[in-house]
């Protein structure tokens, strides 16, 4: 009688591009639902918009670089770029904006480099930079989170005609939508020469950082630990930066309080948590060997903290994560790690 | 056709050897200053009257100038036509003089004019010198001024805007072109950025036009080849 025979490896998981791509997606819901609930069907919208846009021009490429469609737009990465950026995009955005954010992303950080795999900086966050500084206006118009006395949320139809037509609803001015971030709200006022302790009374505050904000916070730090329970995503670089962050944060906080906002505030503001598990651990563009991660997620947390302080933007997640992608290759020369049974030292 | 053939080197200084889109060479102003037409154009110009007097200049001497210190002569007579070229904008075209503002004097360091002096003029006679700086002048105006037309259309909506800075206040104004009402701009196209994703573009176009050309040719039928063949024998 003849066994059946089988070599290995006899534990076998199913860890293809997309199915990681797609628990990026899914870990990304608590989060969006946080969004949602205090800023409205714009994001929603700007989701879908993204989306659309990603996919028809990333099969376009495909196709005018002769490469089988089916199996690169199944591996969802496309999407998972047009997400990360959607959820960047101040909700009520023209529908331009994304278009073109979801173009830069694709056409000029992805497939001019090669595609997915070859391209050194994260696709989403050129997209944002890319809107950041050609249009300054649009993207700092972030609305006020729901809670804090804007006039009536928008419903879904009225929000698609901000979207696409560029028109409120009548009796709502633009401005009493749109409000100063938390970020944005410290930055002026401490320059402005008040305390922290004086800044922190504004309405836009919570309980720990920005009302409504530490709520999107909190949900995407719940996805991005299902994420790295599920190993999709390295738990050594959202350590690293939330490290780099806190550690930076704490020094200048110890040395003057009343200048410096406390660290529990600069981790739960802007996109600290969303960047440290969503976006700084891109498999492609960050560090890849296991001290090198640790040291790329440690320099965005500091760069994260050095241009919210000094530098000329509220926040700087995406500066700090495209800064450390062009470092990522020689921290992994530096870091390579000893071959088994090779000498120390 | 012969290598010194004057069409030869016109050919080469606009288009073949293009300075700014094949040897890539002057990237510096190149990048800098191509923000829009009339910045690209002012200090296309400049660029190519220190060529031209610079290609004269070292070709006049070059008899006389021993090749062990060709190099640091190089360097004085561009120096010393720099300076002369950029008295003259500073009395003649005070508002374009302060817009380019450090990029004439810049002219100097351009690898392009250096270039051209050690590997033309100091070789050939001064006619021929003369054809090869006005050509890599013109190049390089062409870089400039196509590079600034693309940044300045996608970031402004305009083309030749500010154009009085070089036409002067009667004519000027009515150069510029509004290519789209109430254009909103695209800043990253102004910003340093926009010069090296156009820069790229512009190459990428030029690349696709000579592999057209080259296409073309060796499809074209054999008979102009023997033809060609018979004139060379």
């Amino acid at each position: 009688m003849r066994f059946r025979t089988i070599t290995s490896p006899h534990i076998l998981q199913d860890t293809s591009v997309g199915q990681v791509m797609r628990r990026v997606l899914y870990a990304m819901l608590p989060g969006i639902a946080a969004l949602l609930w205090f800023f409205g069907w714009g994001v929603l919208l700007n989701l879908l918009l993204a989306t659309v846009v990603a996919l028809a021009v990333e099969a376009l490429l495909l196709l005018a670089r002769g490469k089988p469609l089916a199996l690169y737009l199944g591996d969802y990465s496309a999407v998972v770029t047009a997400w990360l950026l959607a959820v960047a995009l101040p909700p009520l955005a023209p529908w331009w904006l994304t278009v073109i954010g979801v173009l830069a992303a694709i056409v000029l950080a992805k497939h001019l480099y090669g595609g997915l795999g070859y391209n050194p900086f994260n696709p989403a966050m050129i997209g944002y930079v890319v809107l950041l500084i050609s249009f300054p206006r649009e993207m700092s118009s972030w609305l006020v989170p729901h809670g804090l006395g804007q006039p009536a949320a928008l419903d879904l139809l009225d929000s698609a005609r901000a979207i696409f037509g560029g028109v409120l609803p009548a009796g709502i001015a633009p401005d009493a939508l749109t409000g100063a971030t938390p970020l944005d709200v410290l930055r002026t006022r401490l320059g402005l020469g008040q305390s922290v302790s004086e800044v922190r009374n504004s309405p836009v505050f919570g309980l720990v950082a920005g009302h409504g904000w530490e709520w999107v916070a909190l949900g995407f730090l719940g996805g991005g630990l299902w994420l790295v329970y599920t190993r999709a995503a390295d738990w050594r670089i959202p350590v690293g930066m939330i490290g780099g962050l806190v550690l930076i944060a704490t020094v200048f906080y110890l040395a003057d309080p009343q200048h410096y906002a406390p660290p529990w505030f600069h981790l739960w503001s802007g996109a600290a948590i969303f960047g440290a598990f969503f976006i700084a651990t891109d498999p492609v563009t960050a560090s890849t060997t296991p001290r090198g991660r640790l040291l790329y997620g440690a320099g965005i947390g500091v760069l994260v903290y050095v241009i919210r302080t000094f530098g000329g933007y509220p926040d700087g997640v995406a500066f700090a994560v495209l800064l450390m992608n062009i470092a990522a290759p020689t921290i992994d020369l530096y870091t390579q790690p000893r071959v088994f049974g090779a000498r120390r030292g | 056709m012969s290598e010194t053939d004057y069409r030869h080197i016109f050919k080469n200084g606009v288009w073949t050897q293009n300075t700014g889109f094949v040897a890539l060479l002057g990237l510096c102003p190149l990048l800098a200053m191509s923000n829009s037409v009339v910045n690209g154009l002012g200090l296309g110009l400049a660029t190519m009257l220190v060529l031209l007097m610079s290609n004269v200049a070292i070709s006049l001497i070059r008899n006389l100038v021993r090749p062990e210190v060709r190099i640091p002569v190089f360097v004085m007579v561009i120096a010393c036509v720099v300076t002369a070229v950029e008295l003259a904008m500073h009395a003649f075209l005070p508002a374009l003089y302060t817009v380019l503002g450090i990029f004439i004097p810049l002219i100097v360091t351009n690898c392009c004019v250096i270039g051209r002096a050690e590997a033309f003029a100091f070789k050939h006679g001064v006619a021929k010198s003369a054809v090869d700086g006005i050509a890599t002048g013109l190049g390089f105006t062409l870089a400039l001024v196509l590079l600034g037309a693309l940044r300045e259309a996608v970031g402004q909506g305009t083309l030749l805007g500010q154009a009085d800075l070089l036409f002067g206040t009667t004519l000027g104004p009515h150069l510029t072109v509004h290519l789209v009402d109430d254009y909103r701009g695209f800043l990253l196209a102004i910003l340093p950025p926009g010069a090296f994703i156009g820069l790229g573009c512009l190459i990428a176009l030029k690349n696709v036009f000579d592999a057209r050309a080259k296409r073309r040719a060796a499809a074209r039928p054999a008979v102009t080849t023997l033809v060609e063949e018979a004139g060379r024998a």
